[in-house]
């Protein structure tokens, strides 16, 4: 024992179970008894066998105590917002059920026309998405170029991310229709609205998917640029061919995210007049007193949004079985 | 005149001086080694030479061309200089055969089928022909090394640098690749080697530089300065390296 008071070594205890501490947790899991009663049972038992001294069977029930404490958490938690949404609904005779969910529902003529306003959403979004994904790495490759000849180039670049990110998408969207349709301007005089709106659309989201870009190209390593001009590649060659499709590969969940934002926004459109799926609820609920149509917009939204989350998901779960990026 | 002659260069990272003036003359198919410790420029120099770094005084000359300072086309000098890294720099994204016809594709401007018709013989020059199709991270470290070799190589250049090239490596896998090295110094490549690998460096260097705080502090044959080190610095540091093993 002597030596062992100098050892510079702590000499662990053996430790008692923390009978007390599953004793109290169980109490209130309780709440919920389906997994409380089974935690207080287990706690019951720790305190008796750590009684008769078993420590070692007293942890493993306080152990078994605290994974029923961990379960009541969880469906607890669970099952009492269940309860509070169902509540919420059926409160005062169904009035909330009653409002979101009304005949209109089941009328064909409501969704065919909201199907109709949410197919010009879905054009919408396939077509500024698919500008916006060239037009911000435009913006962000600009605002990266190097040297000191290009330090106003990469001025008007860095400017252009930081304003249109500073003004709500709602304003630009007015801002550009009005002001340019009256204007009328020579190219853009012969803009629909809905061109109006998808070219908005391109302004705000081209900024943020830019900066998105820009983080991915400014992650990759210097040494892969260094391999690639070692071997005689230009910079631009190097960033097609080396840097930007590492970087895009990366940047793929956050750019996912301003993707989603982007589908989601499609619904702003409609302030400039045009009939997309939430105008046409907005018409729904002035003239008939319903507000179904927004509950059926509410459903056409989540319909296309989650499974392209899922599609991104997979998408690159392969490509990254296929590629480790290091 | 010699094939790469460097006058006086310098090179400073903000107030660090890495290069204080290195004077150095390699002549076709000789094989230059540089030892010296870690952080004493030995790697600045190599990448000076292909103009990834800017040197701030003296100058290079390639072959009688001058390759540093303004007015240089320094793509096309890289096409004649290869360069490989300690940590193999591959492109992950592209298997085997596509890091390796890269440039020859975009920069040389060659067919497909002829720049990978190189390249297999190259891969199969380095035993590697059956990894063609693999992407980097399959690869152990050794075969990612000997793949960066073949890509530098497959752009044909007349002068060949390496830095550390076995530094990254688990000691099993150095052999493999130094054979490599081996083979192109007696297919005569004119090469310069940052190494501490002092026992390979005695074998292929047709000449020895000892780089302390950046300058060459002794040159000469391998013979000469492993056996009869003249400056006191090598002598010191050739010591440690024995005390360590290393030679």
């Amino acid at each position: 024992m002597d030596t062992n008071s100098r050892s510079p070594v702590p000499v662990v205890a053996r430790r008692a179970p923390r009978v007390l501490t599953y004793r109290v947790a169980s109490v209130l899991a309780l709440l919920f008894p389906f997994t409380g009663i089974p935690a207080l049972l287990a706690s019951l038992k720790a305190s008796q066998l750590n009684a008769q001294g078993r420590l070692e069977d007293a942890r493993a029930q306080g152990e078994r105590a605290r994974d029923w404490c961990w379960y009541s958490l969880g469906y607890g938690l669970l099952a009492y917002f269940v309860a509070f949404i169902v509540f919420l609904f059926t409160a005062r005779n169904h009035a909330l059920f009653n409002t979101y969910f009304d005949d209109v529902m089941f009328t064909r003529v409501a969704w065919r026309s909201l199907l109709k306003g949410f197919w010009i959403n879905i054009q919408i979004f396939l077509w500024a998405g698919a500008i916006v994904m060239v037009w911000a790495l435009v913006v962000a490759l600009l605002r990266l170029l190097p040297g000191k000849a290009c330090r106003p180039i990469r001025f008007v670049a860095a400017a252009y991310t930081d304003i249109f990110r500073s003004i709500p998408a709602i304003l630009v969207i007015l801002i550009t229709n009005f002001g340019f349709q009256t204007a009328r301007l020579p190219v853009l005089e012969g803009f629909s609205t809905i061109q109006f709106g998808i070219l908005a659309l391109v302004l705000v989201y081209g900024a943020y998917v830019s900066e998105v870009y820009r983080a991915g190209i400014e992650s990759i390593h210097w040494s892969q640029v260094a391999a690639a001009r070692s071997l005689g590649l230009s910079y631009g060659q190097t960033m097609r061919h080396v840097v930007v499709p590492q970087a895009v590969r990366r940047v793929i969940p956050p750019l996912l995210n301003d993707f989603i934002g982007l589908q989601k926004d499609t619904a702003l459109v409609g302030v400039i007049g045009i009939s997309e799926v939430l105008q046409r609820a907005r018409f729904l609920n002035n003239n008939r007193a319903t507000f179904t149509g927004y509950t059926i917009a509410t459903i056409l939204f989540v319909v296309i949004t989650i499974p392209m989350t899922r599609f991104t998901d997979r998408m690159m779960k392969r490509d990254q079985a296929r590629m480790r990026v290091g | 005149m010699a094939f790469l002659e460097m006058r006086d260069v310098q090179k400073s990272f903000g107030a660090n001086k890495v290069l204080r003036g290195i004077s150095l003359d390699v002549d076709q198919h000789q094989v230059v080694c540089l030892i010296g410790a870690s952080g004493c420029g030995k790697s600045t120099l190599l990448r000076c030479i292909n103009a990834l770094e800017t040197i701030d005084g003296g100058m290079i000359r390639l072959d009688g061309d001058r390759v540093s300072g303004r007015g240089v086309d320094v793509d096309a000098l890289r096409t004649d200089v290869g360069i490989v890294f300690q940590s193999f720099n591959l492109f992950p994204h592209m298997s085997v055969i596509d890091n390796i016809t890269l440039a020859p594709l975009k920069v040389l401007k060659f067919e497909r089928a002829a720049a990978e018709a190189n390249a297999i013989e190259l891969l199969q020059r380095v035993g590697l022909a059956e990894k063609a199709g693999e992407y980097p991270d399959r690869l152990s470290g050794g075969q990612q090394q000997r793949v960066a070799i073949v890509r530098a190589l497959a752009m044909g250049p007349r002068l060949m640098l390496f830095d550390e090239i076995t530094s990254a490596l688990d000691p099993e896998l150095v052999a493999e690749v130094l054979n490599i090295v081996r083979d192109l110094a007696s297919d005569g490549m004119t090469m310069m080697l940052a190494t501490h690998e002092m026992g390979f460096a005695k074998e292929v260097a047709s000449k020895i530089c000892f780089v302390h705080d950046g300058v060459i502090h002794e040159e000469g044959p391998p013979e000469q300065i492993f056996g009869d080190p003249r400056q006191e610095r090598t002598k010191v540091f050739l010591r440690k390296i024995i005390e360590a093993g290393r030679l």
